[in-house]
């Protein structure tokens, strides 16, 4: 049974590149190393697969042809005043390529999903800049990691595991053994917690809280780990110390360490819910690393403030950088969506957001973000690609998008394809078809044809060049 | 009881859309809410009993789950997906990026039923 090694995983942002797939009958069994995402993914893809082409006629979705679904798509693109071209983080830089080419020949907007993600860490990089490295470096210096507003246990389950905590670096030791050690010891006290409620009838309903002062917790050899959340995650378990911030104060607390970090008094209690005390100790943390970084998640790009969050905490990292070596790097969600900031950056000059109406792109989130123009009612088409806006717009936009006439590319019948009038089944990339994907730090890795597609469901970057070559017939055909 | 709603990724979550969002799997996955059990009690929901969420925008209603992570009094957690974007709003402030982490909603126990994906999307969106 062959076994393809090296696999570049087409899930999150980590982009792990040492997936083992087992083949056999032209069929995957088996996937090693894979996290439960990864490996649900690689197992599971068949499940809610769509092969067929359609069509929605008289109110329902019926089968049709390959060549009479994409003649209808070019037919709706053609003949549209302002469509939206939504979605590429799930699918290959050189199909994004093809949809923004298609863009620019149908006057539309063109909008990937850093839109509803880490669009505010972009306009924030575009006014602060970014102290950056690619993972590897992270993976081999970094003694000091903080999580905020992020839950990689969830989200990017391998990430502590490949770059940064729980991986041997050539300069860093993972921090294995110290946590085993802290996962018996909270077990234990658990277990006595829960031996005291009950003899007592007494007991608070909250978990053991790390008692003992920052400094304590992390005055260890190896990598330290701190996550800033407003809730306890999975992640904030795993780490050497917690920082639990109320909800919509990250901005707060993010301007006090950066006074702190500059050798200034707080004069105050708390900040955001914290101590200003235990401020204090993670800010002498912070400056006395050798090399640290923050990785920081939605918790600021989608709480009240979005840019401004990410500015303060991209400011943070750059006033450490005058005590000690300090980076950041936001957690990006899909395994492409670097690469749609890129690619869309090249061809446009732009990383998302980008409108064609006027004949050239122009860039103004705020106004030619996907959201706002749905919200607007603006739009009168929408082409979506990889990607399922019904499940994760909120319900004005969704309402608008799905209103007028709507085309969706994808391998699975999602939300958004339920709601489509045309429907194009597409192979899954990076299992059924190669292409190009950037990981979260922008390094880009090559993704791999393992079997292949279904009969009929061809790449997207053939279908968009199939729906591209017929719009530019019928434009020609109307001079 | 008024709360701040938090939205956000879960591995259940993740694992249940690489299943099909239309499965079950990723439904009981999703139409949930992480409630604090000091809230719980006050609000007199049962563990895996049903809340209704109500914003500004309208009411969800889904599957209360006891959960020592969330703070007390204000805190709940629902993960990411289709159920809590009905009760959202689409504004942006002028950044592209609605405002899908602490959402001000109130909850209460309900007897009504979950909506499945296709009877969400039925009841909230029309052609």
């Amino acid at each position: 049974m062959p076994v393809v090694s090296g696999v570049v995983c087409p899930v999150c942002g980590c982009c792990c590149d040492d997936i083992e797939v087992t083949v056999e009958n032209e069929r995957i069994v088996e996937v090693r190393n894979a996290c439960a995402m990864g490996a649900a993914k690689f197992e599971s893809f068949g499940n809610h697969r769509n092969t067929t082409p359609l069509v929605r006629k008289n109110g329902k979705l019926v089968e049709a042809s390959l060549d009479e679904s994409i003649a209808k798509a070019a037919e709706i693109l053609a003949k549209a005043s302002y469509p939206i071209l939504y979605g590429w983080s799930s699918t290959s830089c050189e199909a994004i390529r093809t949809g923004l080419e298609l863009a620019e020949q149908v006057g539309g907007l063109i909008d990937n999903t850093s839109t509803i993600c880490h669009g505010p860490s972009i306009l924030a990089v575009q006014d602060v800049g970014l102290p950056a490295s690619t993972l590897g470096q992270i993976r081999h210096r970094a003694d000091l990691i903080i999580y905020w507003g992020s839950n990689p246990w969830s989200a990017h389950p391998r990430h502590m595991e490949r770059y940064t905590a729980l991986t041997e670096g050539r300069f860093q030791k993972s921090v294995w053994r110290g946590l085993l050690l802290r996962v018996q010891a909270s077990s234990i006290s658990k277990r006595i917690l829960r031996v005291a409620e009950l003899v007592l009838k007494r007991g608070s309903h909250r978990l053991p809280s790390d008692v003992s002062a920052p400094q304590q917790a992390l005055s260890a050899e190896e990598r330290k780990v701190i996550v800033v959340d407003v809730r306890r995650t999975r992640s904030a378990d795993l780490a050497n110390y917690f920082v639990q911030v109320e909800p919509g104060k990250d901005f707060e607390v993010l301007q006090a360490l950066r006074a702190l970090v500059r050798d200034e008094e707080l004069d105050a209690e708390e900040v955001g819910g914290v101590p200003v005390e235990t401020l204090e100790e993670i800010a002498e943390v912070m400056v006395n690393c050798r090399f640290g970084v923050i990785f920081f998640g939605l918790g600021l790009t989608m709480s009240r403030g979005r840019n401004r969050n990410v500015e303060a905490a991209i400011r943070l990292a750059r006033d450490l950088n005058k005590r000690t070596k300090f980076l950041i790097m936001p957690m990006r969600g899909h395994f492409n969506v670097a690469g749609a900031d890129t690619v869309f950056t090249w061809q446009t000059g732009y990383p998302y957001a980008v409108d064609f109406s006027h004949g050239y792109p122009r860039y103004n989130p705020g106004e030619t973000s996907a959201v706002d123009v749905l919200s607007r009612g603006d739009s009168d088409a929408a082409l979506v690609v990889a990607s399922d806006p019904v499940s994760n717009f909120p319900r004005e936009a969704v309402a608008n998008l799905v209103r007028k006439e709507l085309i969706v590319v994808d391998p699975h019948l999602s939300a958004t394809a339920l709601m489509a009038d045309v429907v194009i089944p597409s192979a899954l990339v990076g299992i059924e078809a190669e292409g190009t994907a950037y990981r979260m730090d922008h390094v880009p890795l090559p993704l791999k044809k393992i079997v292949d597609p279904p009969e009929g469901c061809p790449p997207d970057e053939k279908i968009l060049g199939m729906i591209l070559n017929e719009v530019r017939r019928i434009k020609n055909s109307e001079i | 009881m008024k709360v701040l709603v938090v939205t956000g990724r879960t591995i259940d979550q993740g694992c249940g859309k690489e299943s099909g969002k239309l499965s079950e799997e990723y439904m009981g996955n999703v139409a949930l809410c992480e409630i604090n059990p000091e809230d719980m009690d006050k609000l007199k929901i049962r563990d895996g009993g049903n809340v209704k969420v109500t914003t500004r925008y309208g009411s969800v209603v889904v599957r209360a789950k006891k959960s020592r992570r969330t703070r007390t009094p204000s805190t709940v957690f629902i993960p990411y997906g289709p159920w809590t974007n009905t009760v959202f709003a689409s504004a942006t402030n002028a950044t592209g990026m609605p405002l899908l982490k602490g959402v001000e909603a109130d909850i209460e126990a309900t007897d009504e039923k979950i909506l499945t994906l296709h009877e969400l999307l039925n009841q909230s969106y029309s052609k």
